[in-house]
């Protein structure tokens, strides 16, 4: 006779509810991949859901565990996530590299789900851009930008994706082009003022917002992202801590610095729709595991989050620091789930351990 | 249009109509039996009454196997102060007093009364009526309610009298009586508002008049709306409009817990270790206030309470007015359960009651619901355990404000002293937490453990203590005993060395005497040198004697 202990009722979510919710809400902005990077976007995207799949499969046989937990989604969210904060330019034996490296070194020797210290997708991005900064920087210009690559052709996006450039008689140049952060940092250190170089760039605000700007594959458009988030967060998937405290934190630096001195720092829907900061906010630092528990903890993290993004973009020497930021912040975790305790009931603040 | 808001408001992880924090939402489709009129349950053939129904010391039996007694007799009577009597729930015979089983998580048994009816149903009327009870004494009101075995019918059982008195340092201001029942599925006090709205507000009034406070409020949430009609209708029409009042709240568990329900109500919190009335209020269950208004203007104690016999395995479910003794399994053979092969049985609610391992149990008075559920449906709530993803919703839900998930996982890794700095005992055992996990953790049960082993560790620091206190005061009444003897020898050596010393002394002058007699004669001076001889004599007999010893 097993004892059963109260509660006999249980909610109904589950492990597997939660990884495909984040899933589902994150296949519009797979869709606008697609749409602005053809066969690339889809190329990247099977390779790294399948080979996350895989290597989960097989570290779960090496480690003698069962390999149920395969079907539990995480993997494949992890798969899909990775896939879409890869530059499209990325090569085959990049994504696999990377996919790997998320699922074995980033997740399973750490002991599976539910104890990796940092959120694996971005630690296996963070490895890919140390290690190859060339590709991992280099943005090909969209389909609807005139690219001069053919990524609606099949044949053309399987021969660059497997044999680079040259199999498809182009160079780096002509197909990759800067992202806005880049562009403005590059230009800004030439001393252009930050209205003029996004005017040179052909910025909009607007163009920002619903994605045709050049990047990652999932930061396309900000429109998708937010469907998708806002989706989670009506589900009560994932709570509104982390997101709105990450984005408003930035949004309030930028608009604190832009106020101050407009030709050096760029302004709040800049910084905002720009780079991975909605992917990073809504998907990335919300991983349940890397992030802390309470409500109150997940509003220093997102805080901590907004602050280091905006101060790596603005002195750091990378143009985007979203990932950075969480990767950072996913180090203080245990650290913020320590000091940063919900008020117990009954007790004053902070005086939690005396009656 | 509530409903959209109260939907926004989860989603957005704000309470604000609701005074408390965490809490979930059940779907109310589990209240079955809301609106069911109450149905007496018939008489068994055997009543069982366990010695002990309340928290407290257990009662001492005081009938004799074969005495005839009547309903509402006292069959075993209160020991210490926090205890309260057991009565007859009808007229019988007593059967026979031994161990039976009763619903306690452990399936261990208690000593049990046993009553076969003689189907009279003959009453004790010891306990005359009192209706004016404000021109009745308040100590006597008191013991009457004592005597009359009322303990919270809301399922905690804490003996009622203690909490109706009248305490000058902290004087109660509210009385909040609970009309929450916030558990799904159970629907017994709804039930009793929607019948006994009456009786209810009376013992509300007997409790105010006991603590002299100015006002009482009946907290009923908004999933019962038509109790609340009935409840606020009675209020008016017996004048009680302007010291009572009703308080509709959100539907959010667990509302029903004392401390949630004060701070929803009066947005006060009781502080940690501290009791409700350090601010000022009391509350009890509109089933305990109902039982008052029995027992004070009725005269009858406390020998019946309401159940809700439901479950998804019950085809007919009902709310039932049954008999304190009457067995589980006879009890929903009322309601057509017959068979008990692949059901799960659950005492109390679905959240906080407890399974039981043998249908025999009888109805005490904690018993607010009896609940017959498929196997399948308790099994797939104790699913399998996955890894904890930390998501953080057990942190959102909990009312106390704790952290489930840090405080499981140190409780599962034994590190007790964590999990306390974590506020391990201001956990409530609500069960809201292992409801909203992903994955299927059962939190409560650690948290349970963690407790269990923590007292026991205290016992044995506790037994340690004393144990190595005894052995320092045995160590010590060697050392006593010792320096005692020590003592007694050297009193004893000094003793002998006197006598020897007078004895020498003695024998040196006799001596002396008969030197003295035989040189009489002679020139005294002549004695001189001879007795200084003998005095050095004496000295080495002393020395010899020291030597001895």
């Amino acid at each position: 006779m097993i004892f059963l202990s109260s509660p006999h009722m249980h909610g109904g979510n589950s492990i597997q509810l939660t990884m495909f919710s984040v899933i589902i809400a994150l296949l519009p902005a797979a869709m606008v991949s697609v749409y602005l990077y053809g066969w690339l976007a889809v190329f990247l995207l099977t390779t790294c859901i399948g080979i996350s799949l895989l290597t989960e499969y097989w570290m779960l046989r090496w480690m003698g565990k069962p390999t149920k937990p395969v079907w539990d989604g995480s993997a494949g969210l992890t798969g899909l996530l990775l896939a879409l904060i890869l530059p499209a330019a990325v090569p085959w034996w990049m994504a696999i590299f990377a996919a790997v490296f998320a699922i074995m070194l980033g997740k399973q020797l750490y002991g599976g789900l539910g104890h990796n210290p940092f959120n694996p997708a971005l630690a296996a991005r963070v490895v890919l851009l140390i290690s190859f900064p060339l590709h991992m920087t280099s943005w090909i210009v969209p389909m609807h930008m005139d690219a001069s690559l053919d990524m609606y052709g099949f044949v053309t996006s399987l021969k660059f994706f497997f044999l680079g450039p040259e199999a498809v008689k182009q160079t780096w140049d002509a197909i990759t082009m800067a992202s806005p952060l880049g562009y403005l940092k590059t230009e800004l250190g030439q001393g252009v003022t930050v209205s003029q170089a996004l005017v040179n760039y052909n910025y909009s605000t607007l163009h920002a917002f619903i994605g045709r700007e050049a990047g990652s594959l999932g930061e396309g458009s900000a429109l998708a992202l937010l469907m998708g988030g806002i989706w989670l967060m009506a589900r009560h998937t994932i709570s509104w801590h982390i997101p709105i405290s990450f984005i408003g934190t930035v949004a309030v630096l930028a608009a604190l610095f832009n106020l101050i001195n407009p030709d050096a720092y760029a302004p709040p829907m800049f910084h905002v729709l720009a780079g991975g900061l909605i992917l990073c906010a809504f998907f990335m630092a919300t991983d349940p595991v890397s992030s802390p528990s309470s409500s109150i903890g997940k509003i220093v993290f997102g805080v901590g989050c907004g602050v280091l993004t905006w101060v790596i973009r603005t002195y750091g020497n990378y143009p985007e620091g979203a990932m950075f930021a969480v990767v950072l912040m996913n180090m203080a975790t245990p650290l913020i789930d320590y000091y940063v305790r919900p008020r117990v009931y009954g007790y004053k603040r902070g005086k939690q351990h005396e009656l | 249009m509530f409903d959209i808001w109260h939907k926004i408001q989860q989603t957005l992880h704000i309470n604000t109509t609701s005074g408390f924090t965490g809490g979930l939402v059940h779907n109310n489709q589990y209240k079955l039996t809301g609106g069911y009129p109450i149905v007496a349950c018939p008489m068994p053939e055997l009543l069982m009454h366990p010695i002990k129904q309340h928290i407290g010391d257990p009662c001492e039996p005081i009938v004799v196997v074969g005495e005839r007694v009547l309903k509402g007799q006292v069959i075993a009577k209160a020991q210490g102060y926090l205890s309260v009597p057991i009565h007859a729930s009808t007229s019988g015979t007593v059967e026979k007093i031994g161990e039976h089983a009763i619903p306690h998580p452990s399936g261990l048994g208690m000593t049990s009364i046993f009553i076969k009816p003689d189907g009279l149903d003959e009453v004790d009327e010891s306990l005359h009526p009192l209706p004016n009870y404000r021109s009745v004494d308040v100590v006597e009101l008191r013991e009457r309610i004592r005597h009359a075995g009322l303990a919270g019918l809301g399922g905690a059982v804490f003996p009622t009298f203690i909490k109706l008195v009248h305490d000058q340092k902290h004087p109660i201001e509210t009385v909040v009586l609970n009309g929450i029942e916030c558990e799904p599925w159970l629907t017994c006090d709804h039930q009793l508002m929607l019948e006994k709205a009456h009786e209810i507000i009376s013992g509300l009034d007997i409790i105010m008049h006991l603590v002299e406070a100015n006002e009482g409020i009946i907290a009923i949430e908004d999933n019962k709306p038509d109790a609340i009609v009935v409840v606020r209708k009675t209020l008016v029409d017996m004048g009680f409009g302007e010291h009572i009042r009703v308080k509709v709240l959100p539907t959010i568990y667990p509302q029903g817990g004392e401390k949630q329900l004060i701070q929803s109500v009066t947005g006060k919190e009781v502080p940690a270790g501290s009791l409700p009335l350090h601010i000022g209020v009391l509350s009890t269950n509109v089933g305990t206030s109902k039982a008052i208004y029995d027992a004070v203007c009725l005269g009858e104690p406390l020998t019946e309470r309401v159940v809700t016999v439901s479950g998804d395995a019950v085809s007919n479910p009902t709310n039932m007015l049954v008999r304190l003794g009457t067995s589980v399994q006879f009890l929903l053979k009322q309601v057509g359960v017959e068979s008990f092969e692949d059901l799960k049985i659950i005492h109390g609610g679905p959240m906080m009651g407890e399974l039981l391992t043998d249908v025999g149990v009888p109805v005490v008075k904690a018993s607010n619901g009896i609940l017959a559920m498929h196997r399948p449906t308790i099994m797939r709530a104790h699913h399998d355990e996955e890894p904890c993803i930390r998501c953080g919703d057990c942190g959102e839900v909990c009312p106390a404000g704790l952290m489930p998930n840090l405080l499981a996982q140190h409780c599962k890794e034994d590190q007790f002293e964590r999990a306390q700095d974590y506020n391990l005992f201001d956990c409530i055992e609500c069960g809201a937490c292992s409801y909203v996990c992903p994955s299927h953790i059962p939190l409560v049960h650690y948290f349970r453990y963690g407790k269990g082993q923590v007292s026991q560790i205290q016992r044995e620091k506790t037994f340690a203590e004393e144990s190595r206190q005894r052995s320092e005061k045995r160590d010590a009444r060697l050392a006593q005993e010792l320096a005692e003897k020590e003592e007694k020898r050297r009193v004893a050596k000094e003793k002998k060395e006197a006598r020897a010393k007078a004895l020498a002394e003695k024998e040196a002058a006799s001596q002396a005497a008969e030197v003295a007699v035989d040189d009489a004669t002679q020139d005294v001076s002549v004695a001189k040198p001879s007795l200084d001889n003998k005095a050095d004599v004496n000295q080495q007999d002393d020395k010899k004697a020291e030597d001895k010893a």
